[in-house]
């Protein structure tokens, strides 16, 4: 303690004696809680060490009296979930798709299930509550399918996907592209577009949707059937309704047909077991628009829902 | 005569050797950068050369006195300025990137605008360049009052100054033009960090240099606080930057570290940039004007000497706490949990000295609305050095980390310690360093500490509320054992915060530009008209102060 050292007359407290600028310094101690809450925290950590991973050694750490780690932690974790779902994860896999409805209680746990999982897998596209994207992306919440909405149909969907370049069995079909290579020309594209306004309601019939409508027997019946109702075994889209994709102005019609997207949608197979898919599905169906299924019988109709209840 | 060419030639070489590399450049933002370099280095030889006194020119301008007085006060005059306006931006810019959290429509889909962009824009904004200046500002004045002692290298503080601000300009330029090395608060390329160094060291040599020329026995506690920001904050722009351009001519560079290894590096460098910049720099501050405000002696010689060498020891170690439950092997986890446990009470040391200096003075609270701001400050200190540690412990980590309550804790800490403290200290030296009576209006800057309180009261709370909420959604089980929401749900529940959040901003920023308009007031030398903060006289018999018992 320097010789300058004078007592502080509010607090009592002798000063240390030195002087900066005018600042002094009080030589009051430590704070005793202050002291002693950082002993505990230091014996605290003393304790911590011992009992987990912490000291690094030649090839790996230490691995603490507990043995745990965050991997392990993760592992156990996942493990209890899982083992809570198994009973009902195993009924699922049990079950046949088309058998699903039959059973309540397992329908409404792949639903749940589904809803997860649709959480993290498809609503980049398809969006939080399965409405799509307009003009990109379709949706799932209304009735309009292009490839089956009954639950073994959405289920073949999403295990095999759509237009997989790599895979044999995915849904597949091509839209030509009939202006960019030349099939038809603007004039008779025009045409076509005022066809396909005149059966979708939008617009009334006209010299030029005359003209389309037999451009249209020559070139689209094939997918989109002889009215424009489409064909769901070919995943051609129905045309008569106010459901587009990709828009249904003349300029988004036009569009397409000049150069259509012919859009991919992955398959789930390789990244997805089949409970999870099977979970999907029963969601995508849960979602408004899901159809029952087919009457087996009845091969020769193109449609076969609501005959059976 | 030799010196002065020597120096002109320099800023000549600097200036073409800008020029060639802006016309060799493989990208646009580099040629951009370049040009920007040689239009600086330019201006630097046309002060050389000239022979006009632009230091008493510029005196004009900011309302100086003429008197140069016994210290090297100019770069410190013009470092508040700098405080002031990048601080008007850094703010303006949160306070923007804030409501495009809650309206995307603002991102305006234009590259320049978008999120990405203006967050490192508002960061860097006000952690280096607001924060940055107030602390090369209060450094300078600090280390010369309590040194008794000029700048030493009164030119090399100069150029610290403004190559400085040259090192703000291309780090914004740069993000606004999406130049980034992607490491948070470390963002600026390669050869923008080779500028800074530059700056850093001549900054290094000015505040020793003047240490070594002191007139004092001792060197006082603040400007140990200083020293350690400045080296250690040297060690960590380096080491952390250390990468490799992909060509000299081009703005981009690789890592000298790859993956877990460079983050890492980053989070040691980012987790100090903390530690050394925002909390042991500041505390400089904090160790000079509060005394100095207060008129009290500082509470305990002791405590700061253990309080500065706990925190400077144990700091360095925690930054690991930023990779909990990554790749980071759990022993490297464990080192960081630990240390910042720690780092509770040696952080807490300097709250205790800071409040407790006003042990005998307490009426101050009351009557001074500039100790109020630093009492304020202390306090959210206080808060945030605790809330640290807490969120370090893994199993609150594993809540908190990724949502929005980080972003909280860094606020409160930010908006709370470093802006308080640095709105204070500036309402300190205006008069001082303009030679004015007073501030202009005190009553103004009474509604500034409210303002502020406001504001981060609303920035914190609704962050709080949002990141919790937030974890708790994410890890969510269902009754059937699966995951309740989407990550966009949780986006969608956390709007009402967001707006909330904003608004808290927008207080922060009003009460930010009434000190602006009461700092410019005093810059003109108007006095305001007003009546006294307090009518209530200080009865100095009923004050009677906490008195230490020695436990010894």
């Amino acid at each position: 303690m320097s010789d300058k050292s004078r007592i502080d007359e509010p607090t009592g407290t002798a000063t240390v004696g030195h002087e900066w600028d005018g600042i002094e310094e009080l030589n009051t101690p430590l704070p005793r809680w202050w002291l002693w809450t950082f002993y505990a925290t230091i014996a605290w950590a003393a304790v911590y060490v011992v009992l987990f991973p912490a000291w690094p050694m030649v090839n790996s750490a230490t691995r603490g009296m507990l043995e745990w780690s965050s991997r392990g932690d993760l592992k156990a974790e996942l493990a209890a979930q899982d083992a809570k779902r198994a009973p009902i994860a195993k009924a699922i896999a049990a079950t046949a798709i088309t058998d699903l409805a039959a059973r309540p209680e397992l329908m409404e746990a792949a639903i749940q299930g589904g809803s997860a999982a649709f959480k993290v897998h498809c609503v980049q596209c398809h969006g939080a509550g399965g409405a799509g994207v307009a003009g990109a992306y379709p949706s799932l919440t209304d009735d309009d399918w292009l490839w089956g909405g009954d639950l073994a149909a959405i289920e073949t969907t999403l295990t095999h996907g759509i237009r997989n370049p790599d895979h044999t069995e995915t849904r597949f079909n091509v839209m030509p592209a009939f202006g960019k290579d030349g099939i038809l020309d603007t004039a008779a594209i025009n045409d076509l577009v005022s066809h396909v306004r005149v059966i979708s309601r939008q617009e009334k019939p006209s010299a030029s949707s005359a003209r389309g409508a037999v451009l249209f027997e020559a070139n689209c019946v094939a997918c989109h059937g002889t009215n424009g109702e489409g064909i769901r075994e070919l995943g051609g889209p129905k045309l008569t309704d106010a459901v587009w994709l990709y828009g249904g102005s003349r300029e988004a019609i036009a569009k397409t047909i000049y150069a259509p997207r012919n859009g991919v949608m992955p398959r789930w197979n390789d990244k997805l077991d089949a409970v999870t898919i099977k979970m999907l599905s029963a969601y995508v169906h849960s979602l408004g628009g899901g159809e029952d299924a087919p009457a087996p019988v009845l091969t020769a109709q193109p449609k076969g829902e609501a005959d059976n209840g | 005569m030799d010196g002065l060419v020597m120096k002109a030639g320099g800023w000549l070489g600097l200036a073409l050797l800008a020029l060639a590399m802006a016309v060799m450049a493989v990208d646009t933002p580099y040629a951009v950068h370049m040009t920007i370099m040689m239009i600086a280095a330019l201006l630097a030889l046309w002060f050389t050369m000239s022979r006009a006194d632009y230091g008493a020119i510029a005196r004009g301008i900011l309302r100086a006195p003429a008197h140069q007085g016994e210290y090297d006060d100019d770069p410190i005059r013009w470092g508040v300025i700098a405080t002031l306006f990048w601080g008007t931006a850094g703010l303006a810019a949160g306070l923007f990137i804030a409501l495009q959290l809650a309206y995307p429509a603002l991102n305006f889909n234009l590259e320049f605008t978008t999120f990405g962009r203006l967050r490192p824009l508002h960061t860097s904004a006000v952690i280096f360049a607001f924060g940055g200046n107030a602390l090369i500002a209060t450094s300078f004045y600090v280390v010369q009052r309590t040194c008794r002692a000029r700048l030493a290298f009164p030119s090399m503080a100069r150029f610290v100054f403004w190559g400085y601000q040259l090192f703000i300009v291309l780090a914004a330029t740069g993000y606004l033009m999406g130049v980034t090395e992607a490491k948070e608060y470390a963002e600026p390329e390669w050869y923008v960090d080779l500028w800074l160094t530059i700056v850093w060291l001549a900054y290094l040599a000015v505040f020793v240099g003047t240490i070594v020329k002191r007139r004092e026995p001792h060197i006082y506690v603040a400007n140990w606080f200083y020293l350690s920001f400045i080296i250690t904050i040297a060690m960590l722009h380096v080491v952390n930057n250390l990468s490799l351009p992909a060509t000299i001519f081009g703005s981009k560079s690789y890592a000298a570290f790859a993956g877990v290894q460079d983050a890492l590096t980053q989070w040691w460098y980012g987790h100090n940039a903390v530690g050394f910049f925002l909390t042991a720099g500041f505390l400089a501050m904090m160790y000079y004007f509060v005394p100095k405000q207060a008129e009290r002696p500082v509470y305990s010689y002791r405590l700061s000497i253990i309080h500065f060498w706990s925190l400077i020891f144990l700091y360095i170690w925690a930054g690991p706490h930023h990779l909990h439950y990554t790749a980071l092997p759990d022993w490297a986890q464990t080192l960081g949990m630990v240390f910042s446990i720690m780092l509770w009470m040696p952080s807490w040391g300097g709250m205790i000295n800071g409040l407790m200096t006003l042990n005998g003075a307490w009426d101050k609270i009351r009557t001074d609305p500039i100790i109020r701001m630093m009492v304020m400050a202390l306090a959210f200190y206080g808060m945030s050095t605790f809330e640290g540690p807490m969120m370090s412990i893994k199993s609150v980590n594993s809540l908190s980390h990724y949502t929005d309550w980080t972003i909280g804790h860094v606020h409160s800490g930010a908006l709370g310690w470093n802006g308080m403290i640095t709105f204070a200290c500036m309402y300190y030296l205006v008069p001082r360093l303009w030679g004015r009576q007073r501030l202009y209006s005190l009553r103004m800057v009474n509604w500034h500490f409210w303002l502020a309180s406001a504001g981060i009261v609303f920035y914190a709370a609704s962050m709080w509320v949002a990141g919790i909420m937030q974890g708790l959604m994410w890890r969510e089980y269902g009754a059937d054992g699966y995951l309740v929401y989407s990550f966009v749900e949780t986006v969608a529940a956390m709007h009402p915060m967001y707006l909330m959040r904003a608004f808290g901003g927008l207080l922060y920023l009003s009460g930010f530009i009434i000190m602006i308009v009461n700092v410019w007031a005093t810059l003109a030398g108007k006095v305001r008209d007003e009546k006294p903060m307090t009518e209530t006289p200080h009865n100095a018999a009923a004050d009677r102060p906490l008195v230490a018992v020695p436990a010894e």
